[in-house]
């Protein structure tokens, strides 16, 4: 990979400053930058890590609701058990070393339409925190590999509120341990909400009329008879739209049996 | 070029390195560290698995500048202080857990942390755990045996597969 200055502020105001530079880009734990930097298909001149922001770093807990800092891993949050649904999540992202260093702030950012976080923040409603603003979940998802951050803006933490019950069913792709499909169903006391990763080709979505049919009977029979189009959906090797539209209404089902 | 330090295996070890220099070649380069192996470069196969203030890390993706000031722990670091093997370390020899061994420090420093955290792992847990390591070889079996045997359980039920 080319090489570049590499940079890690102890501050948000400090990273967000060094950001500001041309040619500088934010590293979380670098489990998808790293890689991609080794292909140069990324080629920064600063990197700047997020790693040592203490402030962005742990997850807490209040009034219904937890907030997870940008910089905390994987394992962190699957430690935290913060909810059924987001701990069985967090603890199933690729493997355990990329979970001792990938963050959720990097995923969330990252937005690649298999990754498992953004279904998790879609599903529950999530307000992504920034350095300058709050985005709430269904205005942040802009497509794949595209969110409604700025240039060099940062995502310092992520607020969910705990749903009444919960439930992330994964299709790993074996090789990659992405999702070949992944829900994430949350039920709050306004309704059920259904997001699905991995499948679209618009990246993380919700399947609103799954929602609406479990917001009123909340049991895998309530979509019994609900189907997906198929026409939007990823084509690869590894399955054909079909597939994934099919995908989708059976994990979505098993989720909703399993959702605690 | 900036100077970083860090505790390898115990040892205060500083270098100068780039920006873009790795910590798997901090640790093979830099330190002659060799027991850590680079498989495939891409994140996917383990074999450079080390550990950073005692969590597993593919070391192949993840700068030394991100390690400066931690503490890491290598296979190199592994055996007891007479130079005998560890318990996992002997666990994989007595059970024929290598083939080829290019996978093995990697699977020995992913079984640590394992057995750090879960003293008694079930085969489920051990599978689970080893996700992140790839043995060409595909001798998983033993591999799974070799830390069922570190961890003082009975494997006879995985033997008899």
């Amino acid at each position: 990979m080319y090489n570049f200055e590499f940079v890690k502020p102890l501050s948000v105001a400090d990273a967000v400053s060094a950001l500001s530079d041309d040619g500088a880009q934010a590293l979380g734990g670098g489990q998808t930058l790293i890689p991609t930097m080794k292909q140069r298909l990324a080629s920064p001149d600063i990197l700047v890590s997020l790693a040592n922001i203490v402030e962005m770093r742990g997850v807490k807990h209040f009034s219904g609701n937890v907030t997870i800092g940008g910089a905390t891993t994987h394992e962190a949050v699957a430690a935290a058990d913060a909810f059924a649904g987001l701990t069985t999540l967090a603890g199933n992202i690729g493997d355990p070393a990329v979970r001792n260093r990938g963050t959720i702030g990097g995923s969330l950012a990252n937005n690649d339409p298999a990754a498992c976080y953004p279904a998790a923040a879609l599903a529950t409603g999530a307000t992504i925190t920034t350095n300058s603003r709050d985005i709430a979940a269904d205005d942040y998802f802009q497509g794949m590999f595209t969110t409604a951050l700025e240039e060099g803006e940062i995502i310092t933490s992520v607020t969910m509120p705990i749903p009444e019950a919960s439930n992330y069913q994964k299709f790993d792709q074996p090789a990659s341990r992405f999702a070949l499909v992944g829900v994430f169903v949350a039920k709050y006391a306004e309704g059920v909400r259904v997001a699905v990763t991995g499948a679209s080709e618009d990246g993380v979505f919700r399947w609103s009329e799954a929602e609406v049919a479990l917001s009123a009977n909340f049991s895998a029979d309530a979509i019994a008879n609900l189907s997906l189009d198929a026409s939007g959906m990823i084509k690869d090797l590894h399955g054909s739209k079909e597939y994934r539209a099919n995908l989708v209404k059976v994990l979505t089902g098993r989720a909703v049996g399993l959702a605690s | 070029m900036t100077t970083i330090t860090m505790t390898v295996n115990g040892q205060l070890s500083s270098r100068e390195v780039e920006g873009r220099t790795l910590l798997v070649d901090f640790l093979r380069n830099g330190l002659n560290l060799t027991g850590t192996h680079v498989g495939c470069d891409t994140s996917q196969c383990g074999a450079c698995t080390v550990h950073v203030n005692g969590r597993a890390v593919k070391s192949c993706t993840m700068f030394a500048a991100e390690a400066d000031g931690s503490c890491v722990q290598t296979i190199e670091g592994q055996s007891n202080v007479d130079g005998s093997l560890n318990v996992i370390q002997q666990a994989f020899q007595d059970n024929h857990g290598l083939q080829c061994g290019f996978c093995t420090p990697g699977m020995v420093m992913a079984a640590a942390e394992l057995l750090k955290n879960n003293p008694k792992p079930s085969e489920a847990d051990i599978r689970h755990h080893l996700e992140g390591n790839i043995c060409r070889c595909t001798g998983y079996h033993n591999i799974v045996k070799s830390i069922m045997a570190a961890s003082g359980q009975n494997f006879s039920a995985i033997a008899a597969e």
